[in-house]
């Protein structure tokens, strides 16, 4: 390569320090050939073209090319050609030395030189750092093994090409914006891909739950395989890659590993060099680091505390470099970054900060029907942050909004609805613009309803949502037109507009009874599902509904849906119940309020052994125990398990106790066995969720020693048989049951429960007890499904045993056996110096 | 609530993944406040004492939406952000300054450890 000096400043092999003559210029090194380090000679170019002699030193054996364009190389949309971005004749054309393929191994900064692997010494006047980032690969078993890979350069790429080309799987280690590129060029090229994400959501730095969960069930839908939440243990293989075993103790077989579970700045050099380096090098306002002569610039620095890894900061940085350099101060002032990207042709945007919070308001738009979902937070009448998925085409504008702080107060009711609409025709009133529709203008895409079919069915008498959504239909489906509907109802009302049922909580526009049916009628699987195809109007619901949805799903897909923990109260998360002082109380199984003296030596030993304050019989005939700390609750389980005791639910909107009287076994007045019908009642129904507590009592004759008809289900025994007690509770409002009917043996006794309870389970309304529930519905209606429909009956009862079949499986073995140990653990302890002793 | 300098010793308190998403995990301080470290859906982390203003409730065993987590004995709603009561609520928890760097999370040491006992000074 031609040398303006004449001299070539490239030394050969073993020549030591190369002198040069007093250059007429300074000598500017720069270590990195990516889109940092050429940018930044480029704007230096561009400021003052003769004011540096040039070097670059570049670890690959190429020319500078477009990084981001990896992922359509590997899908096969473009070549390496396409995305050079300086090809040879530039550096030429700018008297740049380029040496290539031979990476800086050390700066030595009192002699201002630099020396490569191959040992090339090179002086300089200026260094410039643009080493980018390395990725960073996971520490476990076998990630040395061929086959493992990063997606960091060209040569991983054309690994990856070459395992494509012999077909077979591949597994992607990292859910983020990488790791889901490669595996979509992989399944481009005819692999079988399984995603591994250790988090909850993919891309959870730049999408929410929501928008994570669109994006999953897309990737899915094209074939690849998403699995979330899961950490890998081991590569697995002998002299190559042959598949991923997970903690869990699932393996995927592959042929292919790709990591990409993130990149940390490549700061070796400067720190070796001495440099300050934080989580990058140190740079001030113009990319100076703690040596006036050396700079830095791109993803290896740290500005103001931030590290970036995205193009539009460093293209910022490059321009505060060169200015700084040519002596034009202007200063970095750190960036605010947006990504927007296609993943798998599907359009994804983000900015900002979109994590909500204090004084944060989400304006959230859900379409279901066109997979759309946008969510812009807004504070003090300014955006601060926006998630798009699906339709992307605001995000510039939102972005824009951002960085300007503009106020938004004056468009705030349409700028969810995208620059278009909220600058349209000046309609500043969402009032006005609903009135300016015309009569045959679609109101509800989901049912084809028409602003004047809404406005008629208003005015023939619907005077309030409920009744629009019950008579014309519109906005009954997705909801996601409800806005529109009620300013209908106020325009052709004006104040007579009734208000509609509670709705669940301030999340959505449904009841429960809305929500329910739809979950059962869409086959909804998964709260981010039901949140996104019903319009949730925050992105993560909240500490009412998230509960409510939970068990709803529970319900509907006994066997299949996975229990979200974090949906369930503190009681049902930890299977105890928490006390004022933040300690537990534990209430063992004791079926039919029986109990022996192995059970009592074991409670007896756990109240010692972890020093309980207090232990206490229950109303329900069982033993309290107070006082346990969350980190012993596992050890007090072991202690109960191994004399034969599970869970007693006490903590559950489940099944609590079935209380008995001793009867006819004992009592000169029992009619019946009601202590054994207890126990067998008990050993039906423990280990139920329901949509809340629910009791059960059984008496062996009218004296009623068990109190069943102040139960959600009484067995009364007389001589002819049992009489059934439906929706009593004590509590607050006492209510005495309602006589469900009464049947002539033991065995219709049990089958009654079951069909009760099942139908309660099905239609009760979460957090609604039997007795408001049968006072609601009416027991008529509860006698014409339980008593006069006995195939309905067989049916319900069938539902609620397939579903127990999941159902008894006691939580608190899998706990004592390790399971969600971070629920009961302390993370750390810290013990300050003077505390240590 | 006492503003902490951010340039002073961070305290390591572990790995990043200890914590699962949408849950909180503990750190007891001897001689000092319980506190509760908080791992939000959207991957924020957070630090507060981990006790509720209204009734010293635990927070870390709420249930988390957003940045809010909702104290499990009587369901106030506080933010993780700036420990203050959020909605008709009136009250507000010390927070912690914290940090994730390398995949580790750092408590600020002088937020964490009690100021040393007047008797001993």
């Amino acid at each position: 390569m031609d040398c303006q000096d004449g001299i070539d400043p490239v030394a050969h092999e073993g020549d030591g320090v190369v002198t040069l003559p007093v250059p007429a210029r300074e000598h500017l090194v720069v270590i990195g050939n990516g889109m940092a380090g050429c940018r930044a000679v480029e704007e230096i170019l561009a400021r003052d073209g003769g004011r540096y002699r040039i070097t670059i030193l570049g670890a690959e054996p190429r020319v500078n090319y477009n990084r981001i364009m990896l992922s359509p190389v590997l899908a096969g949309e473009k070549s390496f050609d396409d995305i050079v971005i300086n090809d040879a004749a530039w550096y030429a054309d700018n008297a740049i030395d380029l040496v290539s393929g031979d990476p800086a191994m050390a700066i030595n900064r009192a002699a201002k030189t630099v020396v490569t692997r191959q040992g090339r010494t090179i002086g300089y006047d200026k260094l410039l750092i643009a080493t980018g980032s390395d990725p960073f690969i996971i520490p476990v078993p076998g990630k040395d093994l061929p086959g493992v890979i990063s997606f960091r350069d060209m040569d991983d790429v054309d690994t990856m090409l070459a395992a494509a080309a012999q077909g077979g799987s591949a597994v992607v280690i990292g859910g983020g914006l990488l790791g889901l590129e490669a595996a979509h060029g992989l399944t481009l090229r005819g692999m079988k891909v399984t995603v591994i994400h250790l988090m909850d959501t993919l891309m959870e730095r730049q999408l929410d739950e929501a928008a994570g969960w669109l994006l999953k069930n897309a990737l899915e839908a094209r074939g690849q395989t998403i699995l979330t939440g899961a950490n890998t243990e081991a590569i697995l293989g002998t002299d190559k890659v042959e598949g991923v075993r997970l903690k869990d103790g699932r393996e995927i077989p592959a042929s292919l590993v790709v990591m990409a579970v993130g990149i940390r700045p490549a700061t070796a050099l400067a720190r070796e060099a001495g440099l300050a380096v934080g989580r990058g090098i140190v740079v001030d306002d113009h990319m100076v680091t703690s040596d006036p002569d050396v700079l830095a610039v791109g993803e290896c620095v740290e500005h103001d505390g931030q590290v970036y890894g995205l193009v539009a900061p460093l293209w910022d940085m490059c321009r505060s470099l060169a200015d700084g350099l040519t002596e034009r101060h202007s200063g970095y002032r750190g960036s605010v970054t947006s990504t927007k990207l296609k993943v798998a042709g599907l359009d994804v945007f983000s900015a900002g900060d979109f994590s909500g919070g204090e004084g944060c308001e989400d304006i959230v738009l859900r379409d279901a029907a066109r997979g759309i979902y946008k969510r812009v937070v807004v504070r003090d009448d300014r955006v601060i942050g926006a998630v798009l998925y699906g339709d992307t085409a605001d995000g510039g504008w939102y972005f824009d909004l951002l960085k300007r702080g503009e106020d938004i107060g004056a468009i705030r009711d349409m700028l969810i609805f995208g620059q278009a609409f909220a600058a349209g025709g000046g309609a500043l009133d969402p009032k006005a613009a609903v009135a300016a529709l015309s009569d045959d203008a679609e109101v509800c895409g989901c049912n084809g309803v028409s602003k004047g079919q809404v406005v008629s069915c208003i005015a023939k008498g619907a005077h309030s949502l409920d009744a629009v959504r019950a008579t014309c239909k519109a906005s009954a489906s997705c909801g996601s037109c409800t806005g529109l509907v009620e300013s209908l109802l106020a325009l052709t009302l004006g104040d007579e507009v009734e208000a509609g049922p509670k709705t669940m909580c301030k999340c959505t526009s449904f009841t429960h009874d809305d929500v329910r049916r739809e979950i059962v009628a869409q086959d909804m699987r998964s709260i981010p599902e039901v949140m996104h195809k019903l319009n949730w109007a925050s992105p993560e619901g909240c500490a009412s509904c998230r509960p409510a949805l939970n068990y709803y799903l529970l319900c509907a897909l006994p066997g299949e849906y996975k229990d979200d923990q974090r949906s369930r109260f503190v009681n049902e998360r930890l299977h105890a119940n928490i006390q004022k002082d933040g300690t537990y109380s534990v209430v063992p199984r004791m079926w039919g309020g029986l109990t022996n003296p192995r059970e009592l030596r074991a409670i007896a030993d756990v109240v010692e052994k972890y020093d309980a304050p207090m232990v206490k019989v229950t109303g329900g005939q069982r033993l309290d125990i107070f006082g346990i700390r969350k980190e012993d609750l596992p050890a007090v389980w072991a202690d109960l398990n191994a004399a034969g005791m599970v869970s007693g639910h006490a903590y559950g909107k489940s099944l609590r106790t079935v209380k008995t009287c001793v009867g006819s076994q004992w009592c000169r007045f029992g009619t019946q066995d009601s202590t054994g019908l207890g126990v067998r009642i008990e050993q039906m129904t423990w280990g139920s969720w329901m949509p809340h507590k629910f009791k059960i009592a059984a008496s062996g004759c009218p004296r009623n020693c068990a109190e069943a008809t102040i139960k959600d289900f009484g067995v009364v025994c007389v001589d002819s048989g049992y009489e059934l007690h439906v929706g009593g509770n004590g509590g607050i409002h006492v209510r005495v049951t309602d006589l469900l009917c009464k049947v002539a043996t033991e065995q219709e006794a049990l089958d009654y429960c079951a069909a009760f309870i099942q139908l309660y389970r099905e239609e009760a309304r979460y957090l609604e007890r039997t007795a408001p529930w049968v006072a609601r519905v009416g027991v008529d209606y509860v006698k014409s499904r339980i008593v006069e429909d006995d195939a309905g009956r067989e049916a319900l009862r069938g539902r609620f045993l397939f579903s127990q079949q999941f159902m008894q499986d006691d939580p608190w073995a899998r706990r004592a056996a390790g399971e969600d140990a971070d629920l009961h653990q302390h993370m750390a302890e810290v013990r300050p110096v003077e505390y240590v002793a | 609530m006492t503003q902490y300098s951010q340039t002073g010793t961070w305290l390591d308190i572990g790995p990043v993944d200890q914590i699962p998403q949408g849950r909180a995990r503990t750190l007891p301080v001897r001689g000092g406040v319980e506190i509760a470290v908080f791992h939000t859906m959207d991957n924020q982390f957070y630090a507060l004492a981990n006790q509720c203003p209204h009734k010293q409730g635990p927070l870390s065993q709420g249930i988390v939406h957003g940045s809010v987590v909702t104290c499990p004995l009587h369901n106030w709603n506080i933010s993780l952000k700036t420990g203050k009561a959020l909605g008709e609520d009136e009250g507000c928890v010390p927070t912690i300054p914290l940090k994730v760097e390398a995949g580790r999370l750092f408590l600020l040491r002088e937020a964490v450890v009690p100021a040393p006992a007047k008797a001993a000074a």
